[in-house]
C-alpha cells in the first residue's frame, strides 16, 4: 500500500503524516509513506487545499489533518 | 404506543425508530447544552464581580482588582462565544468545499465575479498554507485574476471567529461594519488588481501548469452527523489551537483595561490624531495574529479611548494581511504582484479606517 501526504510542508502536513504514521503502528500495518511537497504535482493530482492524502494513487482526503481515527478507517477501507 | 415497544429491537419498526430515539436524545442534549451555556454566559460578570471582590475581598478601586476581574469575566466569556461560533460556522463550512467554490468562480466575468469570491471567500474553508494549491487550481480553470484575489483577500480578513466576537462584546453594528467593509475591500481590490492586468507578474509555470480534473475526494455528504462532525473537528481543530492566544490577548487587555488611565489612547489613536491610521494599518501588515487573540486588545483599546476606524484599521490589517501568507504565495507571485496586493488592500483599509472615523 502506497500512501502519500501532500503539501508543501507547513505544520499541517507534518502532523499528517505523524498520525499516518500512528494509524499505521495501531493497525500494525506496512506502508510506503512519501511526502509530495512539489506544487506541480499536487496540483496535477487535482488537489486545491493542502494537506491532501492519497491511498495508492487515489486522492481520499484534502483540506485538514485527519485524526488517527479517520485515517485507520480510510486504510482499512482502502 | 408506548416506549416499550420503540426499544424492543424485534419491533415492528426497528432501523427507523431506533433512529428516531437517537434523534431525540441528541436534540435534547442540545438544548440541555444549550440551557447550561446561556446560564453560564449571562451571569459571568456578576461571577467574576462576586469572585474578586466577594471572595478574595479585593478593593473595587485598585488597578489589579480592576484588571483581574476584566480577566476572570472575559476570558471564559470570550471562549464561550469562540466554542459556539466556531462550531455554527464550521457547520456552514460542511456546506461548501474550495472545489465547489472553484466551479461556480470559474469563467465568470469580473464584477460578479469579485461579488460572489468574496462572499465564497467568507463561507469556504481556507488555510492560509493551502493558499498555493488553490490559486493556483483557480487561475489555471478561468476563473481571472482580479476575482481569485478577491477570494484571498476576503476569505483570512473575514473570521469567523472576529466576526462574532465582535459582536458578542461590541454588538451587531460593529460585527456588521467589519463584515461589510471587509467585503466591499475584497470586491474593489480585487477588481482593481484585475484591472491593472497584472497577469504578467505571476510566475510563468503556474499558467503552464494544466488544470487537472477534480480529484476523486469525499462526495458531497448530505448526512446531517456529517456536517455536525464537521462542526466539531473545527472546535476541536481551532478552539484548541487558538485559546493560548486568546488567552494571551485577554491578558494585555486586562492589562491595559486596569493600568492605563482613560482616555490614554485618544492621544495616540483617538479622532484628532489624523496619522494614527496609516500608522496603525502599517503597524498591523507585519503583525500576525489570529483574531481571537487581537480582538480583546480591540475591546480595551476602544476603552481608553481609541478611536473606532482607527482599531478597525488596526485589526483588519493584523488579521487580513500576513507576513506568513505573503511568504507562501511568494511561490506563486512575484514580488511586484504581491506589493501591489498588500498595497491595494493597505489601502483599502486606510480608507475605511479614515470613513469610519469621520462618520462614526
Amino acid at each position: 500500500m502506497k500512501i502519500e501526504v501532500l503539501g508543501i510542508g507547513c505544520p499541517k502536513c507534518n502532523g499528517t503524516e505523524a498520525n499516518v504514521r500512528k494509524a499505521l503502528a495501531e493497525l500494525s500495518l506496512a506502508a510506503d509513506i512519501e511526502k509530495v511537497t512539489d506544487i506541480q504535482t499536487i496540483i496535477q493530482r487535482g488537489v486545491l487545499s493542502t494537506p491532501a492524502l492519497a491511498i495508492d494513487g487515489k486522492v481520499v482526503m484534502q483540506g485538514k489533518v485527519p485524526t488517527v481515527e479517520q485515517l485507520k478507517l480510510l486504510i482499512t477501507g482502502a | 404506543m408506548s416506549t416499550q415497544a420503540r426499544k424492543t429491537p424485534a419491533a415492528a419498526a426497528p432501523g427507523g425508530s431506533q433512529k428516531t430515539v437517537k434523534l431525540v436524545l441528541a436534540s435534547l442534549l442540545a438544548v440541555a447544552a444549550a440551557a447550561a451555556w446561556w446560564l453560564l454566559f449571562s451571569n459571568l460578570e456578576r461571577l467574576s464581580s462576586l469572585l474578586v471582590y466577594g471572595a478574595l475581598g479585593m478593593s473595587r478601586t485598585s488597578r489589579l482588582s480592576s484588571a483581574l476581574a476584566f480577566f476572570i469575566y472575559e476570558a471564559p466569556k470570550v471562549l464561550m462565544l469562540l466554542l459556539v461560533v466556531v462550531f455554527g460556522v464550521g457547520i456552514v463550512r460542511s456546506f461548501f468545499t474550495p472545489e465547489r467554490t472553484r466551479r461556480i468562480l470559474a469563467g465568470r466575468r469580473e464584477a460578479l465575479g469579485n461579488v460572489l469570491a468574496s462572499l465564497l471567500g467568507v463561507v469556504t474553508p481556507f488555510c492560509s498554507c493551502s493558499a498555493v494549491p488553490l490559486f493556483i487550481g483557480f487561475v489555471t480553470t478561468g476563473v481571472p485574476l482580479g476575482v481569485t484575489f478577491s477570494f484571498l483577500i476576503a476569505a483570512p480578513m473575514i473570521n469567523e471567529v472576529a466576526l462574532v466576537l465582535l459582536f458578542g462584546l461590541f454588538g451587531w453594528k460593529v460585527a456588521g461594519l467589519y463584515l461589510g467593509t471587509g467585503l466591499v475591500i475584497a470586491m474593489i481590490a480585487g477588481w482593481t488588481i484585475g484591472r491593472l492586468r497584472l497577469e504578467r507578474w505571476v510566475e510563468g509555470w503556474v499558467y503552464a501548469t494544466a488544470p487537472a480534473s477534480s480529484a476523486a475526494g469525499p462526495e458531497s455528504r448530505t448526512r446531517w452527523i456529517d456536517h455536525v462532525a464537521f462542526g466539531r473537528d473545527a472546535v476541536r481543530d481551532i478552539v484548541g489551537r487558538v485559546w493560548p492566544y486568546v488567552l494571551a490577548g485577554i491578558a494585555v487587555g486586562a492589562g491595559i483595561h486596569g493600568y492605563v488611565p482613560q482616555d490614554f489612547m485618544a492621544s495616540i489613536m483617538g479622532k484628532g490624531a489624523w496619522w494614527s491610521v496609516p500608522l496603525a494599518v502599517l503597524i498591523g501588515i507585519p503583525m500576525y495574529s489570529n483574531a481571537a487573540g487581537i480582538i480583546p486588545v480591540v475591546q480595551a483599546l476602544l476603552e481608553k479611548g481609541a478611536a473606532l476606524g482607527t482599531v478597525l484599521a488596526f485589526m483588519m490589517s493584523v488579521i487580513g494581511l500576513s507576513l506568513p501568507e505573503a511568504v507562501i504565495l511568494r511561490k506563486v507571485l512575484r514580488l511586484p504582484l504581491i506589493a501591489t496586493f498588500v498595497g491595494v488592500v493597505g489601502v483599502g483599509i486606510l480608507v475605511v479606517g479614515y470613513l469610519f472615523n469621520i462618520v462614526l
